[in-house]
């Protein structure tokens, strides 16, 4: 990435640290889609191109991906102080406020109406997850491992999970390598 | 505040040992290294440690720390920070949050620059395309596992989750629509 690419730099750690923080504030049940649109539209950081680069490159990286994002992107810009001003303004804000949020739950959990609450919420989040595994496995089509091979190492791998409860350290290294020597196989060089 | 609410809100009820903690960190850094999908494809191995070997939590904490998360603004990976929050108070946060971010953090901060250089190889390329049916199959674990303390009532909970599923799929709204009907269904005694 070069310079001339961007049409605009953050001045300092300080506007980075609000900026993260904003736009962190702003997303309900993942942050990524505000991220785009406050990096690539309204501060105009990166271009559409580059945000999604460094959304892949994030994506490879284990760790929360817009934690990753925002360390990659102030590293670029302000080295260390970069990368510690975006982080923990992804983070700091929308910490404190959850915590705040699960000191009210525990002092009212003895309250029926809050336990019953809290109950139905957890079956609206497991809905939300599998709402992303289902988007998700629209791209199964594309995959070189093929339909019928992605089939296969969903099913094992919540076989594995969820049901037969091995530890994940296990199923990831075992079934994932076996998974990316399948890929690396079908892959063109 | 008592004294007793202000141990409650630094390090929880009192139940975790030195060699506790440290197992609380330690599960968690390396739950971090394998979250290739991000935090939330590793709950069913964090549910097996906290609740089914340590007793720490219940199933219906467990899940309410989840739903909390998702009910507040910011990254999804949070919801780390509520069950710590739940196991240990603020130093439950502190080992769950570190042992999720150090790694992580160290990894990104090293990788940037051989990963832009790289994005085309063959072997980063295996990675992702093989990578990427397990966390499929490891977020249908994490639905599943969050059921745990609903399953009773599957008929109510299935047509609540099939309606989410729905929701998100097919509209724009914000998930925390869903959160919002997931609360009243739970206040109405139908989940």
């Amino acid at each position: 990435m070069t310079d001339e690419d961007t049409p605009r730099k953050p001045q300092s750690p300080g506007e980075m640290f609000s900026v993260f923080t904003r736009l962190a504030l702003q997303g309900f049940g993942g942050v990524l889609p505000v991220a785009q649109r406050a990096l690539v539209d309204r501060e105009r950081w990166l271009n559409h191109e580059q945000f999604l680069e460094l959304l892949s490159v994030s994506q490879v990286l284990p760790g929360p991906n817009i934690v990753n994002m925002a360390l990659i992107l102030g590293d670029r810009h302000f080295g260390w102080r970069g990368a510690l001003a975006a982080s923990t303004g992804v983070l700091l804000a929308p910490l404190v406020l959850v915590l705040m949020l699960a000191m009210l739950a525990q002092r009212f959990s003895n309250q029926p109406i809050v336990a019953d609450a809290l109950r139905g919420m957890g079956v609206a989040a497991s809905g939300l997850v599998l709402s992303t595994s289902l988007r998700l496995a629209g791209g199964m089509q594309r995959n070189a491992l093929g339909i019928t091979g992605c089939i296969v190492f969903v099913v094992l791998t919540v076989l594995a999970v969820a049901f037969l409860r091995w530890p994940l350290a296990a199923v990831v290294l075992g079934l994932g390598l076996v998974a990316i020597g399948v890929a690396w196989y079908r892959l063109p060089p | 505040m008592t004294l007793q609410s202000i141990q409650q809100f630094l390090i929880g009820s009192g139940q975790l040992t030195a060699a506790d903690w440290l197992s609380l960190f330690t599960h968690f850094l390396v739950l971090s290294l394998l979250a290739v999908g991000g935090a939330i494809t590793t709950v069913s191995d964090m549910q097996r440690f906290v609740v089914r070997d340590q007793h720490w939590l219940t199933d219906a904490q467990f899940t309410a720390s989840v739903a909390l998360a998702q009910a507040a603004p910011g990254p999804n990976v949070l919801f780390v920070a509520v069950i710590g929050f739940n196991v240990g108070g603020l130093a439950g946060v502190l080992a769950t949050m570190s042992g999720t971010l150090l790694p992580s953090t160290t990894l990104a901060l090293m990788a940037t620059r051989w990963g832009d250089r790289n994005r085309e190889s063959r072997g980063l390329r295996a990675f992702t395309t093989g990578m990427a049916p397990l966390t499929i199959g490891l977020l249908l674990s994490t639905g599943w596992v969050l059921l745990e303390p609903t399953r009773a009532h599957w008929i109510s909970s299935g047509l609540l989750v099939l309606a989410t599923i729905t929701l998100m799929l097919r509209t724009r709204l914000s998930p925390l629509w869903a959160i919002s009907a997931g609360a009243v269904a739970g206040v109405m005694g139908w989940v």
